[in-house]
């Protein structure tokens, strides 16, 4: 059985990508480490002083983090649900209003330890729910309930973020780069580690067009500002930039060669987003403002062309065969 | 009374050698791909996922059906697809080829019935956009020999139970091949999975409650116990995280099935593929754009995610389930987790059909 699959292995080895090491050593590592920084440095906060108003700047910086590694869906994020707890968004059912409320009218003692807040509904935690209590409940004072419930936010963010740098460091950075070694099977050879690097670059950027930047587009007769990303705590373009800035320093590490096409896009889309004015993105009301949110939608949609002929057709990889042609 | 004449050509067909898939290398599956040169082949598997044939295809498939006894498959064009090739396993031949009659174009699955004499067909009527199950005769040259509705808009998969039952995916989704696949029918659509005598009459039908009318029912597998298992693909929002998987017994109510919150959503909306395991306990759906594999226990409940980019093809191994994957892996779920059986540079397309 091992002599088989060492075998077909090697059929399929291509020569070391040196991208996938630039990709875990400057890039993904360093950016887990500064969110897991950021978000211990939230719950401490919290822990001293968990009043409204001061913990927003440090709530701020989290979210500033996590742009940074959001679009490392792959590994350590997407085990035990962990990206979708820390950022449950889009969500067009509205389960955060709802599981926040739901807490806050109980005073659900979940709060009270770690290991009871865990098993909350995912739409109670992470920083969509922490938003709605530090940017719209009021400043609830340091004794009550939503004061409690903050402060167990803040924990189990520190807790998701450093359990993502623990695995990454100690696991799945090994994995992406041991690939084709038949004991660790995660990716079976080093074209896959490439390519599960280039979905994540790839689908980050449909993400900030289709969802970060459509969703509030809606329609042309129905545009949705209210649906906007982080909306309460000012973000929606705030995260659209940080988003490209990450997207483009991920494109840069995969890259084994120059990519002058790719760069153009992204400089040409982040100077779209940076003359947008309109934090909110709340223009899209608006057929004017609308015109210019679209405008930078397709500026990020023009980036992906250039990638996969500068970095997906130079590593050998596009994206899936299966998920991109179902039926 | 046969004349004469007949009883001696039924002597004579009799006494001709017949073919078995063990004449072609026991494949156990299967399975259909695209070679780096961009080249499309269809594959026979062994048990372990390793090569047995590989005969060149003329265009990307979708699925095939597998003759039960003699080496023999028909790979079916991706909807909407006008014809389907009658493939000789052992000699790579094609066969026969069947093309769509005037009206009606095939929606990419079918399955034997009669012992492996009559090919059904899943297809659309185009001018009305009613289902129909086209039947072909093996034993003419694969003439088309009649068809009867499939019971829903949209058939996709169908699937032979015993006693000649046949099981349809009528995914409710209308489309025209003047407008590819685009869904003409979202506000309207009302998926079902019917079950049909051999000659077309309706025995059962299980529709979804109105809230999840947008789920199309596409795929299908069925227990030896007889047990059926549907997946589906959400028309709404991929986030919303609703069921995809159905699990049936004639004469009650579906067991819907799905996961926690965050690993629901990870499906983002879409089944791929549906099969159960080996021993009949386990069944699992595929996501290729959430790159899982979800698995249920026969009653509905949770038990693992298995992780894998592009996983889709998905069928019953010894004991438990085979998959493939558009990076060239074929992979088994042993002891809770998937584990690699062979790799190649190839992308396998969306199913993987076990051979009888």
């Amino acid at each position: 059985m091992r002599a088989l699959l060492t075998a077909t292995l090697c059929l399929a080895t291509l020569p070391a990508l040196a991208g996938t090491r630039e990709v875990v050593q400057d890039h993904a590592l360093p950016r887990v480490a500064a969110f897991a920084e950021a978000a211990q440095a939230l719950g401490s906060a919290a822990a001293d002083d968990c009043r409204a108003a001061t913990l927003r700047p440090a709530f701020q910086r989290t979210f500033d983090a996590w742009m940074g590694v959001s679009h490392l869906t792959l590994g350590p994020l997407e085990d035990d649900g962990r990206a979708l707890t820390i950022a449950f968004w889009p969500d067009s059912r509205g389960l955060v209003g709802r599981a926040v409320q739901q807490m806050l009218a109980a005073e659900d003692a979940a709060v009270e330890t770690a290991e009871s807040f865990a098993e909350v509904s995912i739409a109670a935690r992470g920083l969509f729910a922490l938003e709605r209590l530090l940017y719209e409940a009021g400043d609830a004072g340091s004794e009550g309930y939503a004061c409690r419930f903050a402060q167990a936010i803040a924990a189990d963010l520190a807790r998701l973020a450093q359990e993502t740098h623990d695995a990454w460091q100690a696991e799945f950075a090994d994995q992406l780069l041991s690939a084709g070694d038949p004991d660790t099977p995660r990716f079976l050879t080093e074209r896959e580690a490439a390519q599960a690097l280039y979905t994540a670059l790839s689908t980050g950027l449909v993400f900030t067009a289709d969802q970060r930047l459509g969703r509030p587009m809606g329609s042309f007769d129905a545009a949705r500002p209210q649906v906007a990303e982080a909306r309460r705590s000012g973000r929606p373009l705030r995260n659209v930039i940080l988003s490209l800035e990450a997207l483009r320093d991920l494109a840069r590490a995969l890259a084994d060669q120059p990519i002058p096409r790719t760069e153009a896009g992204f400089a040409a889309a982040l100077e779209t987003a940076r003359d947008l004015d309109d934090p909110l993105l709340a223009g899209v009301a608006e057929p004017a403002g609308r015109f210019r949110v679209e405008a930078l939608q397709t500026r990020v949609e023009e980036i992906l062309p250039p990638l996969a002929a500068e970095i997906g057709a130079v590593l050998g990889v596009s994206v899936g065969f299966n998920a991109s042609d179902g039926d | 009374m046969p004349s004469r004449r007949a009883f001696l050509a039924g002597l004579l067909a009799t006494s001709a050698p017949r073919l078995s898939w063990a004449d072609a290398g026991n494949p156990a599956y299967l399975a259909a791909a695209r070679e780096p040169s961009g080249v499309h082949a269809l594959f026979g598997l062994s048990a372990e996922g390793q090569d047995i044939f590989r005969i060149p295809l003329p265009d990307r498939g979708h699925a095939a059906a597998a003759h039960p006894t003699a080496p023999e498959a028909v790979a079916f064009a991706r909807r909407p697809g006008r014809f389907a090739l009658v493939i000789d396993c052992l000699t790579g031949r094609e066969l026969q080829r069947l093309h769509a009659p005037q009206g009606r174009h095939f929606y990419g699955h079918g399955a034997f019935l009669a012992g492996g004499d009559i090919l059904a067909t899943s297809e659309n009527a185009i001018d009305t956009g009613q289902g129909v199950i086209g039947l072909w005769a093996r034993g003419e040259g694969y003439a088309r020999i009649g068809e009867f509705a499939s019971g829903g808009i949209g058939p996709h998969e169908i699937r032979a139970l015993p006693g000649d039952v046949l099981a349809v995916a009528n995914g409710g989704i209308r489309t025209h091949p003047d407008h590819g696949r685009d869904t003409l029918n979202l506000a309207t659509m009302r998926p079902n999975l019917s079950y049909l005598s051999a000659s077309g009459a309706v025995l059962e039908q299980v529709d979804l409650p109105a809230e999840l009318w947008p789920n199309s029912i596409r795929h299908l597998a069925c227990a030896p116990g007889g047990q059926l298992a549907f997946a589906m693909q959400w028309q709404g929002a991929p986030e919303e995280g609703v069921p995809l998987l159905g699990l049936h017994r004639r004469g009650e109510t579906p067991v819907l099935a799905e996961a926690g919150l965050a690993e629901q959503r990870a499906m983002q909306g879409y089944a791929g593929s549906v099969a159960f395991s080996g021993n009949g306990r386990q069944i699992g759906i595929t996501s290729p754009p959430g790159g899982r594999l979800h698995v249920f226990d026969a009653e509905g409940r949770f038990l693992a995610s298995h992780r894998r980019a592009d996983i889709c093809g998905l069928a019953a191994e010894a004991s438990g389930l085979l998959a493939t994957d558009g990076l060239g892996g074929v992979m088994q779920t042993a002891a809770g987790r998937l584990a690699p059986l062979a790799s190649a540079m190839r992308a396998w397309d969306n199913h993987l059909v076990r051979i009888g």
